[in-house]
């Protein structure tokens, strides 16, 4: 069921934002084949009445009051930022 | 003089305790030893500097009568875990230079217990791999050759600090496991590797893999040193949301070297076809050392247990691909792109040149299994299989104390093996994956050599929270097994 053709992997590679070359779109084609034949396998197990299991942490994810925990910290949030201007972060312009 | 790259953390806290030596000689040892080292490429940061500073003030707050659990231990820290103001990669070039603002609870506990950063130490990008071939910065070396001399991997994802520890670079380090990244390159470099119960360190802080699998533990040379350094990492963390509000337990109390009448379930579906004879008998040789020591060595079954490759290939790229949108160009990393491209072009460049092949390809798969049409038969069913996964150790775990299991299917490989097909490298996490995907607590102790002279190791796999049971059994296989090969060059 689960041969990759190149569109669909041009579609895959576009969904994840990375850019993928003419040439790479095949090699990337039998790499990801091969690993979707690989979890193919599952399909054999029978999981009826099964709850699927998001996390193994017996917990009920704590509540906390919303409120500030920290602040003032404009300088530590754009230390790492590629461009920054007026305390920003500044993208290519979205809206023309 | 004693050669103090040698020592255990136990022997070394007993010796600055007496004043044998001070925590600023220590260090001075390590650094040296790293910096002999460095054709094994263990470290991708040094910090020396900062190293020293801080055995300087460990030393001075000794003298004060503060001594913590590490207090004065020369470590390394897994390039994973941010460090303040000291550049974080995650082994990838799109955080190449990052340096983070603020500490990890994890590095933080330790500070705080008074240990010595040496550097932060190589692995596989984003600690996807069990070779450490994927980092951006290069392969690590294992101290280890066989007996044709060639470079073998230290294993993966950790395996800048399996390196760092087995080659007397650093007194122990700290490792992170997804599927195996602490357990399998312990094995393969001849320490011990402790990943804890999912829950029991915080995660805040270390760069995300796969947030339902992610755990950090500690990487030693003995089973005392995990317990101690484990007794350092751990406690609940409020800023993280799984982190279990539970005490942490003396663990090393708990190696009494008593485990007369415990029971160790030996899992039939871990014999796995083609099980190199070696590994075999260091699993009945195992066996037969508790057994000796007064277990009940028991048959059980994990039925589930051949699809827990295939269910943790989804998952953990599931999440990844959800974990690593973050790294688009814009709030930190590197950014690639030309004057007049699209935001989306400058994300798709960014990304495209950022991360390496293994990485990208991860991601699409995560990007593939969610993606509508396919979420139910791939991301969904994987959820549920690892529902009936866990419920067999559940019931396993209804008749035995602790698992025994093969850490790794094989010894560390030449560099360059298994590297044609992604799908071979992911067969070296099959003994380590399942107790990853249940949660549980696992550690690898090196118990024997293989008939080319490296070290092989055994797993425990224990009930969530129940890592003293682990380090109970882990230390009575360790003593009775012996351990005391060293790599070649650190002889003596």
């Amino acid at each position: 069921m689960s041969s990759l053709d190149k569109e669909t992997v041009r579609k895959i590679a576009f969904l994840s934002r990375i850019k993928v070359s003419e040439e790479e779109l095949g090699e990337l084609a039998g790499d990801l084949t091969r690993i979707l034949d690989f979890i193919e396998e599952l399909q054999e197990v029978d999981v009826e009445g099964a709850a699927p299991l998001t996390s193994v942490a017996d917990l009920t994810l704590p509540l906390r009051k919303d409120e500030v925990t920290d602040g003032n910290i404009q300088q530590k949030v754009l230390a790492n930022a590629p461009k920054t201007d007026a305390g920003c972060f500044v993208v290519p312009k979205v809206v023309e | 003089m004693t050669d103090l790259t040698n020592l255990t953390l136990a022997d070394a806290r007993d010796g600055l305790a007496k004043g044998d030596y001070t925590s600023v000689e220590l260090t001075e040892a390590h650094i040296a030893s790293m910096g002999a080292q460095r054709k094994l490429n263990a470290y991708i940061t040094e910090t020396p500097e900062q190293a020293l500073e801080m055995a300087r003030a460990s030393d001075t707050k000794r003298a004060r009568g503060d001594v913590g659990k590490m207090e004065g231990l020369p470590i390394a820290i897994k390039d994973l875990f941010c460090t303040e103001n000291v550049q974080t990669t995650a082994a990838s070039h799109i955080l190449e230079g990052f340096k983070p603002q603020y500490e990890s609870t994890v590095t933080a506990n330790l500070f705080g217990n008074g240990a010595v950063m040496l550097g932060k130490t190589n692995l596989d990008e984003f600690a996807m791999g069990s070779s450490n071939m994927t980092s951006y910065y290069g392969n690590v070396i294992n101290p280890w050759k066989g007996k044709d001399g060639k470079d073998l991997v230290p294993g993966g994802s950790s395996g800048g600090s399996a390196a760092a520890v087995a080659g007397r670079m650093a007194m122990a380090a700290t490792g992170t496991d997804t599927g195996g990244s602490i357990r399998q390159p312990a094995a393969y470099c001849g320490i011990v590797g402790l990943k804890p119960t999912y829950g029991r360190c915080s995660r805040w802080g270390v760069v995300a893999f796969a947030s339902s699998l992610d755990q950090a533990g500690p990487m030693t040379r003995t089973v005392r040193d995990a317990a101690i350094m484990l007794g350092a990492m751990a406690g609940h963390d409020a800023k993280d949301s799984t982190s279990a509000p539970m005490a942490v337990p003396d663990f090393e109390a708990a190696l009494s070297g008593d485990i007369r009448g415990m029971k160790i379930g030996i899992p039939k579906e871990y014999r796995v076809d083609g099980m190199p004879d070696e590994i075999a008998k260091l699993w009945d040789d195992g066996v037969a050392m508790l057994r000796d020591a007064g277990a009940d060595v028991l048959d059980i079954t994990l039925p589930h247990t051949k699809y827990a490759l295939p269910t943790y290939y989804i998952v953990a790229p599931a999440e990844a691909s959800s974990n690593l949108a973050r790294y688009d160009g814009v709030r930190f990393g590197q950014r690639v792109m030309e004057d007049g491209d699209s935001l989306d072009e400058m994300y798709m460049k960014t990304r495209a040149a950022g991360f390496g092949k293994e990485v990208q390809r991860r991601i699409m798969i995560g990007t593939y299994v969610l993606s509508a049409g396919y979420y139910d038969a791939y991301y969904n069913k994987a959820l549920k299989v690892r529902r009936r996964i866990y419920e067999d150790f559940t019931n396993a775990f209804g008749t035995v104390d602790v698992v025994l299991t093969p850490t790794a299917p094989s010894a560390a490989f030449a560099l360059g093996e298994n590297s044609d097909d992604p799908v071979k490298m992911y067969l070296n996490d099959v003994f380590t994956v399942p107790a990853s995907l249940a949660g549980l607590p696992g550690l690898s102790v090196p118990t024997g050599l293989s008939d080319s002279g490296l070290p092989l190791g055994l797993q425990l796999i224990g009930k969530p929270f129940d890592e003293e049971t682990v380090i109970r059994v882990g230390g009575v296989l360790e003593t009775a097994a012996g351990f005391d090969a060293k790599p070649a060059g650190l002889e003596g």
